[in-house]
């Protein structure tokens, strides 16, 4: 579904652009304390506060991803220069057929590109990027000044969540009849 | 807020910068309608990039022989401007990638710059083995496969190591450099209309800004700053092996790699004062490249111009002290033979000049950085010009020694490689947001309720 919103069925969004720091992260926290978990905030830049306090994430795969390719490209540094040197044992030099001092060059630098082309497929695979679906839950002010919170809910939660969203002082609460996985 | 975060905020005053708001509205005006001198510069830089390809086809026409190049001097210009380009691209991940780990918060307003600078001298640089090969059309051999009895390259070779390192660099450094823009095409899609927004809508991936996408991309961020790191480092230090490995006087020796590494940031960090000057004043960024930006590159610059000039004088010293007749003469013949006024330029620019940066009157004057930063750019191609032509020029035997001096073509492809990396750096400045403004947010207080933007 790379082209059409995704729905979330018998589900209520709601959309509130916050001014203010603080208090997205307070909206945040007290989502997040009424039991509220897959929604979304959004913000200009990436802010300690929000992603740690108020959405508490921890660690994230990409590192995994870092070190698995950095681990591969040495490994396919060293396999590739050996091999070919084996695979026609021409002597240069008077050196080793084997010369692994001056394969480390060449496995170092594919250590390096294979790790941060993982890294890159890391951060898309996690970030779910790119990510062409109709910006149904977004907010252009997002990426200039203010911060937002989008969460969806079944219709009996939904007051809950207005109550709370609104407490917060949200510049602007826009409410969806139906709500969207984002 | 912690204390250590208002530290860090209060690193870097912008008394003028209170907003996020007021960030995105300097750095996005950039982008709309360009004015009048910038049609100028684009002007100049397309009709260089004409002489560069016209060079270039007359010498593909012709042949290598309308060059300079011969016996014994095979490596001239084109090798010397190719490693001006190298190290022209280190500043870039030095200032986006060491100094991101490092936590220096003056990176963020340049970084963008530099980067950009990075990947458009990886950019010019990476044409020049092309146009040094003379056969281009057999260019492909450089890239490792075997031949036709399956003989596959000699890996011992540092210029195969080189080949490696170039694609290497250049991939990454691009990827950093694109990865870094994305959150700044989205905000620029999102103030942009019409076929720009278009253009920006697809190039930023539809990056929305959610904390799923901040907190991955920050991660990511790190890991391809570290990984950067040590490839920068790395890259300089196999291209001085180019020369190092080999058993030429004046190249032979293990003070190459770092000796590289240090004239590389040297070279770079002057271009990005030489770049950023005008830029502050034509888009009007003065809030954001302060003098407070142009002093800690100048400290910099200070730095590496010591190493170098150490490493100049230590190249002398042990060049008598070898004893080695041959290494002797050729550092005699550096200083005092043919080409003694390169090596004078290049003692001049890159060891006297910037001793003025003691001063702090001159670290503080921007329009003294920028007559500097000039003279450190020439300096440092003189550098390279030095180390390959006058040591090639007098090896070892009498009989074999020679003289090289450029030809016209060689000087249009040089002079054409900074109207082709200027042609790059002037589209940049125009299409993608030249500060990055999602980093430039950090260090401005956030907006909090009750306190206002304080």
């Amino acid at each position: 579904m790379i082209f059409g919103a995704k729905r979330r069925r018998g589900h209520q969004g709601f959309f509130a652009l916050f001014e203010h720091l603080d208090s997205t992260v307070d909206a945040c926290k007290a989502l997040r304390a009424a039991g509220h978990k897959g929604f979304r905030a959004y913000a200009p830049l990436p802010e300690h506060e929000l992603l740690e306090e108020g959405l508490a994430l921890k660690h994230s795969p990409v590192r995994v991803f870092t070190l698995a390719g950095g681990l591969t490209g040495a490994a396919t540094g060293f396999a590739f220069t050996s091999w070919t040197s084996m695979d026609w044992p021409l002597v240069t030099g008077g050196k080793p057929i084997l010369s692994i001092p001056a394969y480390v060059v060449i496995a170092f630098e594919c250590a390096i590109l294979f790790g941060a082309l993982s890294t890159v497929i890391g951060l898309f695979i996690n970030a779910g990027l790119p990510n062409f679906r109709p910006m149904v839950a977004y907010h252009p002010e997002c990426s200039n000044g203010s911060f937002g919170v989008y969460v969806t809910a079944p219709p009996a939660r939904a007051a809950r969540v207005r109550e709370i969203l609104s407490s917060h002082e949200p510049a602007e609460l826009r409410e969806d009849p139906e709500g969207f996985d984002v | 807020m912690a204390a250590a975060d208002l530290a860090r905020r209060g690193a870097l005053p912008n008394p003028d910068v209170r907003k996020y708001e007021d960030v995105n509205k300097a750095v996005l005006s950039v982008l709309s309608r360009p004015g009048k001198g910038w049609w100028f510069l684009f002007s100049i830089a397309v009709a260089g990039v004409g002489v560069f390809l016209a060079s270039w086809f007359y010498q593909i026409y012709k042949g290598i022989g309308v060059s300079g190049l011969n016996a014994p001097v095979g490596w001239g210009v084109y090798i010397t401007t190719f490693v001006f380009w190298v190290g022209i691209a280190h500043s870039g991940t030095l200032i986006s990638a060491i100094l991101f780990l490092f936590r220096a918060p003056w990176r963020q307003a340049i970084y963008r710059a530099s980067e950009a600078m990075t990947v458009f001298a990886v950019m010019t640089a990476g044409l020049f083995p092309l146009i040094h090969v003379g056969r281009v059309w057999h260019a492909y051999w450089l890239v490792p496969y075997p031949n036709s009895r399956f003989l596959w390259p000699n890996f011992r070779s540092p210029l195969v190591w080189d080949v490696f390192a170039i694609t290497t660099y250049f991939t990454v450094s691009a990827v950093f450099f694109y990865l870094g823009t994305i959150p700044d095409l989205a905000a620029a899609r999102d103030h942009a209309r019409g076929l720009r927004k278009k253009f920006y809508q697809v190039i930023s991936l539809g990056w929305r800004g959610t904390d799923r996408e901040w907190h991955h991309f920050s991660k990511a961020y790190i890991y391809l700053a570290a990984l950067a790191t040590p490839l920068v480092l790395s890259v300089h230090s196999v291209v001085s092996w180019d020369f190092a490995m080999a058993i030429v006087p004046g190249w032979h020796t293990t003070i190459f790699a770092p000796y590289f590494v240090a004239g590389a940031i040297f070279s770079g960090v002057a271009l990005v004062i030489t770049l950023a000057v005008p830029m502050r004043k034509f888009f009007g960024l003065e809030d954001y490249l302060t003098v407070k930006h142009f002093e800690a590159m100048a400290k910099l610059c200070m730095l590496t111009s010591l190493i170098v000039l150490y490493a100049y004088l230590v190249e002398y010293f042990l060049a008598w002290y070898s004893g080695e007749p041959p290494e002797r003469g050729s550092f005699w013949n550096r200083v005092f033979g043919h080409y003694w006024w390169a090596n004078w330029i290049m003692l001049t620019c890159n060891g006297l000049v910037p001793l003025m940066l003691w001063f702090r009157r001159v670290r503080r004057s921007i329009a003294a950085l920028f007559v500097i930063s000039i003279f450190i750019n020439i300096g440092m191609w003189f550098e390279r010009f030095v180390i390959i032509v006058t040591s090639l020029s007098h090896e070892y035997e009498p009989w074999a020694w020679g003289l090289y001096r450029p030809s016209v073509v060689e000087m249009g492809i040089l002079l054409g490689s900074f109207a082709w990396f200027g042609f790059w750096f002037l589209l940049f400045t125009r299409l993608l947001p030249p500060v990055a403004i999602a980093e430039m947010k950090e260090v401005v207080p956030p907006p909090r309720r009750g306190k206002g933007a304080s």
